[in-house]
């Protein structure tokens, strides 16, 4: 059982790092401000959720995994709310996205 | 204002958990991370973002710049004051020993009073500084 709850951790922890990375590497190749919005909002949510749910199940059952589920939630809360904030500003000044050519 | 309704909507969701984690951090320094310095940040990052999303007459009626003056100068004079206290009772400055009968609940009641003065400063300074810089954009 503990092998089992180890193995899933580990799979959900590598997830989200491989979400992670591949959002930063979003944010580096993609072409314009709103793809780039996109990786980093996007995956942030999904790898934020795997790495905190991997670590829940490293801590059990404890006050631990409460206080990461809160952190999950708020996470899950701003980081949309962010990207939003962001795009709304850019195309409020005028900043529209690149349309293919 | 009309047209940020999601900013708005969570805006006013997540202010009041950011109060209240500025007040744990806060009172809870001695036990683990935190004290007084990032306490007061906190809240005054609470405080900043009703600002930005509600627009400063509304945070300066919440937060009036009247208040904030006199707290300012409430937090160095409760760290001065412990100070000057623990002299008056029979130790050097800051000696939180002498505050009550027994050492160890002096040094828990000093370190708690002194945090909670930059705390209260912290807060104040910091929304004090975001003031005059809105007003300057005016």
């Amino acid at each position: 059982m503990a092998l089992l709850l180890d193995l899933l951790s580990f799979a959900m922890l590598l997830g989200g790092v491989f979400l992670g990375i591949s959002g930063a590497v979003g944010v580096i190749r993609f072409p314009d401000f709103y793809t780039r919005i996109h990786a980093a909002g996007v995956t942030d949510t999904l790898s934020a959720g795997l790495i905190l749910g991997g670590l829940m199940l490293q801590a059990g059952l404890t006050l631990v995994t409460l206080k990461l589920a809160f952190i999950l939630m708020f996470l899950w809360i701003t980081s949309p709310v962010a990207s939003h904030a962001l795009a709304r500003a850019a195309m409020h000044s005028g900043w529209h996205p690149r349309l293919s050519d | 204002m009309d047209k940020n309704v999601v900013l708005v909507v969570f805006a006013k969701i997540l202010v009041p958990f950011i109060l209240l984690f500025a007040l744990y951090v806060q009172f809870h320094g001695d036990f683990g991370p935190g004290g007084g310095f990032q306490a007061g940040v906190i809240f005054a990052t609470g405080i900043i973002l009703y600002a930005l999303v509600q627009g400063v007459d509304r945070a300066m009626a919440v937060m009036p710049p009247a208040v904030l003056k006199p707290m300012m100068a409430i937090g160095v004079l409760l760290y001065g004051g412990v100070g000057i206290a623990s002299m008056l009772l029979g130790g050097h400055f800051l000696d939180y020993g002498f505050l009550a009968h027994d050492p160890i609940h002096g040094q828990h009641y000093g370190i708690l009073i002194i945090e909670l003065g930059v705390g209260i400063t912290v807060a104040a300074v910091m929304m004090v500084i975001f003031y005059a810089f809105m007003g300057e954009q005016n």
